[in-house]
């Protein structure tokens, strides 16, 4: 097989995808777990405003059924989807300027990593009580068959989320009106401290789909290809009026909820074995092993990625933080800001 | 002219906005082939289809995430709660996130959220609240609660056009109780934020909404029977935002204030609107300012003991008395 970039290689490329995409879906990976090393720099260095939460062994899982939409379809992704946002074009300076609440940042400092919209673009940002994203998404999906427009929704779900009632009635929702939408269930093991064994009995959470008459499959959530495969063909089921898929990702959190976490409760051996099933190693070895990217060009998109952090990084940290009563515009349409309460309008 | 009743006039005022609008789409429990449990999207299904007349699972959360979700793509749904007591099962949806949208990260969700609220019809506690105090509180919603059905047409169209969300509390005790004539072929519209003098006076000033409105005139007309006594009746019409200067310049008047509502007392919008008083009038009160409310109990069924919790025209008298005496 020739690839687009007229490298002749070993073996096919699965999943659909040829050689420029591997090396976009190797970039998002590797920018995904760069960034979020300098992130963990910034936060010993006290520029974090409040936590930090990693994703690390779950960028395969978000970056390639992210990867597995087009242009005009959004998402909405969870903590641990930073990979699903950099896919969609949020840039690594926004989430810097988010995590370090600055001025600049996409929401002003009035929210949090990765907590902002970009509907053009096609990301919603993350809803803080779990499940509600699955309505809202449900929603946007809604609009999308109301226009019939052949663009499709899809939303992540922790294991933890799935216990949420928010959860269940977008889910059903979606079923019964057969709207464009995805939804990835994330099974990483852990909600907060929490095993998936006492958040649901049962042992595949893709039966929560089923029980509502969605088509629901479970896949390797460290496998990035079978990821990108599984998305790709839910996505276009969507589009074409297929109605909803649930997709179990298995996969597992490596660090804590967030950096303060000393992860207690995750025997150390556990993390050992999913260490060596690491998504972006696994990932890297496929594509060696096919001699679909040459090494020298894997080097040199994380030459590229370094590059372009550092920029990012420096610039965020010279931006201004936000000046204090901007706080009070935008709480609606019309007033157009709160009013400044009458013991800040008197003279000390 | 034409003789609608509050109900009609809503109705009237909703197949207004989707005729206008073809974002404008209703979704809830029972609201197409039923046409809705109090009839109010009666004939809707039949002249907008299906498509634009939803009807869902019995899922408050959803009902109302969906109407956000596609309100950020330039849709205005309009939401029905089957009664207002259930809007309870989506507080979490429309505090956390629909009031937040906006500010949190500059996206707009022009949706209502509307329902029959309210008592005197022994509904019994599940369907006869007032959850208004719920959601007065949370910054980035809007509350109206018209008590009159050019309001409620005016009202229900405003909140349409509005660009934030609106939750359109109707009192069902109204529905088919009273009727006005309004005009036909005209834009009613009500602004939202502007309270209404319902009835003018000199001597005692009293705040009020909904259909606790009705029972403060019929109050207000047996005082300047019996004692000659001259109240003036604020109805708010909007509870967020709230006409402070129509509040205040009566107050300024009549230099005495009695708020009425139907919700219960305690972190009911009267203590707000006390404080507010409180705050930027003070000078001008000759007495203390009173409210008249429900008790602290959940809403009885059995009509003595409903009676006995909520608010009477007989209590507005009284307490209207006590303040005119003090």
């Amino acid at each position: 097989m020739t690839s687009k970039a007229g490298l002749a290689s070993a073996t096919p490329v699965p999943a659909g995808l040829d050689q420029a995409q591997l090396r976009d879906l190797y970039y998002f990976l590797r920018l995904t777990r760069a960034l979020e090393e300098r992130l963990v720099n910034l936060y010993r260095q006290g520029k974090i405003v409040g936590g930090l939460y990693r994703s690390l062994g779950q960028e395969g899982e978000s970056v390639a059924s992210a990867y597995a939409l087009e242009d005009g379809d959004i998402l909405s992704p969870l903590i641990r989807n930073l990979g699903s946002m950099l896919v969609r074009g949020a840039r690594p300076i926004e989430i810097l300027r988010q995590y370090m609440a600055k001025a600049t940042s996409p929401t002003s400092g009035r929210e949090m990593n990765i907590h902002f919209n970009d509907l053009r673009l096609g990301y919603l940002g993350q809803i803080s009580p779990l499940g509600d994203m699955v309505p809202v998404m449900a929603g946007i999906a809604l609009s999308f068959k109301m226009r019939r427009e052949p663009r499709v929704g899809l939303v992540y779900v922790g294991d933890g989320a799935t216990s949420t009632g928010a959860f269940h009635e977008g889910a059903n929702f979606a079923a019964v009106h057969r709207l464009p939408l995805v939804m990835i269930v994330e099974n990483n093991g852990y909600a907060y401290s929490t095993p998936t064994s006492q958040q649901a009995a049962t042992p595949r959470l893709a039966a929560k789909g089923k029980a509502y008459g969605i088509r629901a499959l479970t896949v390797d959530g460290n496998d990035v290809f079978a990821v990108y495969r599984g998305a790709k063909d839910a996505v276009e089921r969507a589009r074409v009026g297929d109605g909803p898929t649930l997709l179990e990702v298995i996969t597992y959190r490596r660090k804590g909820h967030a950096e303060h976490d000393d992860q207690r409760y995750q025997p150390d051996d556990e993390i050992r074995k999913w260490e060596k099933a690491d998504p972006l190693d696994r990932f890297v070895e496929r594509v060696q092993r096919g001699g679909w990217i040459p090494s020298q060009e894997l080097g040199d998109i994380d030459a590229r990625v370094t590059q372009e952090l550092d920029a990012a990084v420096t610039e965020c940290e010279n931006d201004p933080v936000p000046v204090g009563d901007t706080a009070l515009p935008h709480v609606f349409a019309e007033p157009a800001a709160a009013e400044r309460l009458w013991f800040r309008q008197i003279d000390g | 002219m034409a003789e609608r009743t509050y109900l009609e006039a809503l109705r009237d005022g909703l197949r207004e906005e989707m005729a206008r609008d073809e974002n404008v789409f209703i979704l809830g429990e029972d609201v197409g082939a039923y046409g809705g449990a109090f009839k109010v999207t009666d004939g809707f299904v039949q002249e907008f289809g299906a498509e634009r007349v939803i009807d869902t699972p019995i899922s408050e959360t959803a009902i109302v995430g969906a109407a956000a979700g596609a309100a950020h793509m330039g849709f205005r749904p309009v939401a029905e709660m089957q009664f207002i007591d259930f809007i309870a099962c989506a507080y979490d949806i429309l505090t956390n996130y629909v009031a937040t949208a906006r500010y949190r990260a500059g996206l707009a969700t022009p949706i209502v959220v509307r329902g029959p609220s309210g008592g005197y019809v022994r509904g019994g506690p599940f369907h006869s609240q007032n959850p208004e105090a719920a959601f007065f509180h949370t910054p980035g919603l809007k509350l109206v609660c018209p008590a009159t059905a050019r309001d409620a047409k005016g009202l229900i169209k405003a909140a349409v056009r509005d660009d934030d969300p609106v939750i359109y509390f109707e009192h069902k005790y109204l529905y088919r109780r009273i009727k006005e004539d309004l005009p036909e072929g005209e834009d009613l519209l009500t602004p939202i934020g502007k309270a209404r003098v319902a009835r003018e006076g000199t001597d005692l000033t009293v705040v009020t909404w909904s259909a606790m409105v009705w029972k403060v005139l019929e109050a207000a007309e047996q005082l300047e029977q019996a004692d000659g006594a001259s109240l003036e009746v604020i109805d708010l019409r909007t509870l967020v935002p709230m006409d402070e200067e129509t509040m205040f310049a009566s107050v300024r008047k009549t230099n005495r204030a009695l708020i009425v509502h139907e919700d219960t007392r305690t972190g009911g919008v009267a203590g707000e609107i006390t404080a507010r008083l409180n705050e930027r009038v003070f000078e001008w009160l000759d007495a203390p300012i009173k409210r008249v409310t429900a008790h602290d109990t959940p809403l009885p069924y059995a009509p003595t003991l409903e009676d006995f919790v909520l608010p009477q025209t007989s209590d507005v008298v009284s307490a209207a008395r006590w303040l005119l005496a003090y």
